[in-house]
């Protein structure tokens, strides 16, 4: 009786201390960027110079930079993450194959960011120069296209292992069916597996796009770092975190410094808008349970 | 209710030992010698960290420096929450009034900003303030443009396209480079201006010296700059740059101490970019160590002054022979004569403390 009631705090103390968390970080970003948005309103999220010098402070390159590199990562890395996720959840469910695959995915979550910012510059980089040379535009190799290939790299094992943990928990009575009617494999995973588990796999992407939308050091070294608006996807340009990151520690002045908290305000907004959208559409597609 | 009482208990037991734990440590700190805290720019930062471990040697007083950029030294030290502050660009009249209380510069090293460029089998290449401005505003496209020809008559210079390479983060290094650009290009100075960032009109832009240097040495028809030491322990060709006098000059410790070969006010606060000495390297800067001129605030005790005074003392003289081998220029004389009152002229309660 007592036990139930102690635990029954914790949890709640626990519940407590991350919502209040939340709402601290919230507070924080709000008022420590009211110098800027007293001053500018809500045109800085138009106005695309970033000049400290001349005191413009416009988010909106680096807002922009940051959803064409989190989408476009997403988009280069689902097919690959969804292979893998049917592989690992349905062709090889067990055995040799299996664990390494599966621990070969894992390792891609735990190297360091930096690492793959080292390998997106040494490795990554000259291929997309020798591309771009070979389609004769300017041969930056760093840029948006380069910053996303490296992210999607990133945000693969995120749904990926999500992914297959969802198609495992598919009924077999389902997949039976399906076979019992005559549905090749190809069939079965089209038209069961699928749409049967497309909001597990949307709750993977939604994961992984957090992931992409806040990472910092490799995209800062790999993606050119123009605080101007990118004109073509191979152009070099900037993201919210990564302009933070490089310009947080020599910002002098109120405003200057307000404006880099408001971007991380900007981020904060943006990350809960796009989990929400994610959250309906995994709503939405969720398996009928009557 | 037993199991409570015998909770408590332990619980009381556990928290004695903890608070006899902490006033115990408490005590020994007392004991223990002064330590000096600094905090800023990340330029000197591999010098510091040679010269403080060398003090800590020979005085067994412990610096504790943390490089977290010139702006962050400035607003520690204003702060109080360190002893010195560290920083490459002086601080303007604006913040020194900000501050309220006098702040003394102590120069304690010189460096250079060193103009870099990829272009294969090409050496001695000879650039201007203007020719860098037309270069980083885009405006020259190609290697073989005739105004970069007009300088380098005898150097055969391919086609290759120009890909400018600046600072992404904000840097003391960009200060330096964009300080002299706007003294010596008027075009510069309207289009680009002075500072810690430069919003670049066109190219890309590396986090960190090395990042910059990285970016350059990779990518053929690349310019960009940094600190002399990256240039040089990466081995990237290094333009010379015309200075004020005429003449080309390449980025060496002797041509940037040479470069305060000029006059310098008693508060040291100069730029000595775009100097006017002839042998001197146009891209060159002090970088400063700064305290307060009284020395007794914040409850402070009398020796730790002292000591952060002797500190200082002993980095603009003996300290200053650990300069060449990392690659920084050492002060001149007049300069370390003129830092030498300025620490003199520092007080405890309006009394000299070093005399």
């Amino acid at each position: 009786m007592n036990g139930d009631k102690v635990f029954k705090n914790i949890l709640l103390l626990s519940l407590s201390v991350l919502i209040l968390l939340v709402a601290t970080v919230l507070i924080l970003l709000f008022s420590n960027s009211f110098a800027t948005i007293g001053k500018f309103g809500l045109s800085n999220l138009v106005n695309k110079v970033w000049n400290p010098i001349e005191g413009e402070y416009g988010v909106l390159p680096f807002l922009i930079g940051t959803l064409i590199t989190s989408f476009l990562s997403l988009l280069i890395s689902l097919p690959f993450s969804i292979t893998i996720a049917l592989f690992l959840g349905e062709y090889f469910k067990t055995g040799f194959l299996n664990s390494f695959v599966k621990s070969a995915v894992e390792l891609l979550a735990g190297i360091p960011s930096l690492i793959y910012g080292f390998w997106g510059l040494f490795v990554v980089v000259p291929l997309v120069r020798q591309l771009q040379t070979f389609l004769g535009i300017e041969p930056y190799g760093v840029g948006l296209f380069t910053a996303s290939i490296i992210l999607a790299i990133m945000i693969i094992p995120y749904s990926a292992s999500l992914g297959q943990e969802i198609i495992k928990l598919i009924p077999t009575d389902l997949k039976e069916a399906g076979f019992a009617l005559g549905a090749t494999r190809y069939e079965v995973i089209r038209t069961i597996i699928i749409p049967y588990s497309f909001s597990g796999l949307m709750a993977g992407v939604i994961l992984s796009l957090g992931r992409a939308l806040g990472e910092t050091m490799a995209v800062t070294m790999v993606i050119g770092n123009s605080n101007n608006l990118p004109t073509s996807l191979f152009a070099p340009a900037n993201t919210m975190a990564s302009l933070i990151a490089n310009e947080f520690n020599e910002a002098s002045g109120e405003v200057y410094l307000s404006s880099l908290i408001e971007i991380g305000l900007i981020l904060f907004i943006v990350t809960s808008i796009i989990n929400y959208i994610g959250k309906l559409i995994i709503k939405k597609f969720a398996p009928h349970s009557n | 209710m037993k199991n409570q009482m015998k909770i408590k208990s332990i619980m009381l037991s556990v928290l004695m030992v903890g608070l006899a734990l902490i006033s115990f440590s408490a005590c020994g700190n007392k004991e223990e010698k002064v330590e000096i805290l600094g905090a800023g720019a990340t330029f000197p930062y591999p010098l510091y960290s040679k010269m403080f471990d060398a003090y800590f040697k020979l005085n067994t007083t412990k610096v504790n420096y943390q490089s977290i950029g010139s702006g962050g030294g400035i607003k520690q030290l204003i702060n109080k929450t360190v002893d010195f502050g560290a920083t490459d660009a002086f601080m303007t009249d604006k913040e020194l009034e900000e501050a309220k209380v006098p702040i003394i510069h102590i120069p304690t090293a010189m460096g250079a900003v060193a103009v870099i460029y990829n272009l294969p089998n090409i050496k001695g290449l000879q650039l201007d303030a203007n020719l860098i401005t037309k270069l980083y505003n885009g405006e020259i496209k190609t290697w073989n443009d005739s105004k970069i020809k007009e300088l380098n008559p005898n150097i055969a210079l391919p086609s290759t396209k120009v890909l400018v390479v600046g600072r992404s983060d904000g840097s003391g290094t960009t200060f330096v480079f964009s300080d002299f650009l706007a003294k010596a290009s008027e075009e510069w100075n309207k289009f680009l201006g002075n500072g810690k960032t430069i919003k670049w009109p066109t190219g890309i832009a590396g986090k960190g010296n090395a990042g910059v240097a990285g970016m350059v040495k990779q990518t053929p028809g690349a310019i960009g700059y940094v600190e002399l030491e990256y240039a040089l322990s990466n081995k990237i060709e290094i333009a010379s740059i015309k200075n004020k006098a005429g003449n080309f000059i390449i980025p060496s410790i002797e041509s940037v101490t040479a470069a305060a070969n000029t006059e310098i006010p008693s508060d040291t606060r100069i730029s000595i970019a775009n100097t006017e000495a002839t042998q001197g390297y146009p891209i060159s800067t002090f970088t400063w160590v700064i305290m307060f001129k009284e020395q007794n605030y914040n409850n402070r005790k009398k020796e730790q002054a002292i000591t952060l005074l002797k500190l200082a003392s002993w980095m603009i003289t003996d300290g200053q022979k650990f300069h060449r081998a990392l690659n920084y220029s050492p002060l001149p004389s007049n300069v370390v004569l003129q830092s030498k009152s300025l620490l003199e002229s520092a007080t405890w309660d309006n009394k000299s403390l070093l005399k």
